[in-house]
């Protein structure tokens, strides 16, 4: 499989729009899952960057970092959603708002 | 050139996928529009030349951390009335400063990476160089996501048990 000569800015101005749209959606949603979906969305975009980067000087150290914020991401999804459970068990709902006290 | 322009397809897809995917007020509609927009993700990074990080991006994150995803709300089965909830909760008038603040950082960012020059390499990095790369110079960072992984086994298990009824631990105890 041969690379293209894709613009390297065009790549990063994905990314950086793809960051954007999952910090917006952070911002603007109080359900818990989708506050999880928006940090996929941003990891996602983060390691977008590094391949990308990766790829403009040929070496495989973007790759690699791009594993290992995979590995960042499957941990991170376990234990947020075995929140999600707690958090909708505790107070019935699934609204953020709710779960601002350390001891509810 | 033609294949110039499937990048260009798939950033496309992939864009608008997310916004959909954020957008969304029912949560297997959102979470549809994300496998969309990772597998646009996926078609990118096979085009820029890192065929097995787009093989990783289908397999791990398209495949098992969505399903995740799918199992949870499946458990939590929210149904209609959590799409009226998310209705309500989605008022343009309370996201609408810190969007307009955050765009302004974004503009920004785009005039630092307008200045950046050049293509990415015509030749495919392989498997076999980030193997050789992961586990030559890299081997440490392995081991730290190994150990990532472990903490995030246990306290998944932990925050999950405590999720069972009180009966099936105190079967468990006997």
């Amino acid at each position: 499989m041969e690379g293209l000569n894709v613009p390297l800015n065009h790549i990063l101005l994905v990314s950086s729009l793809l960051f954007a749209i999952g910090m917006l959606g952070l911002m603007i949603r109080r359900n818990i899952i989708f506050i999880l979906m928006s940090l996929e969305v941003m990891l996602n975009s983060a390691a977008l960057a590094f391949v990308a980067a990766g790829a403009h000087w040929g070496q495989p150290d973007g790759q690699v970092v791009f594993m290992l914020i995979l590995t960042v991401a499957a941990a991170e999804v376990a234990v947020g959603l075995g929140l999600v459970l707690q958090v909708q068990k505790r107070f019935k709902t699934l609204d953020m708002d709710y779960a601002n006290r350390m001891r509810g | 050139m033609l294949e110039i322009t499937l990048f260009y397809v798939a950033a496309t897809i992939a864009l608008v996928a997310t916004v959909m995917a954020m957008t969304r007020t029912n949560a297997i509609h959102a979470l549809i529009y994300l496998i969309v927009s990772l597998l646009a993700v996926a078609v990118i990074f096979f085009l820029i030349g890192a065929p097995f990080a787009a093989a990783l991006e289908i397999v791990i994150y398209a495949g098992a951390i969505m399903v995740l995803f799918v199992f949870v709300i499946m458990m939590l089965n929210l149904g209609e009335r959590g799409d009226q909830q998310e209705r309500q909760w989605l008022q343009p008038k309370i996201w609408i400063g810190p969007a307009l603040l955050s765009m302004l950082l974004f503009v920004e960012l785009l005039y630092v990476i307008s200045a950046l020059e050049g293509p990415v390499s015509a030749t495919a990095v392989s498997a076999k160089e980030v193997g050789l790369s992961l586990f030559g110079p890299y081997v440490l960072a392995v081991e730290i996501a190994s150990m990532l992984l472990l903490a995030g086994l246990v306290g998944s298990f932990h925050l999950g048990r405590r999720y069972l009824d009180r009966g099936d631990l105190e079967k468990e105890g006997e």
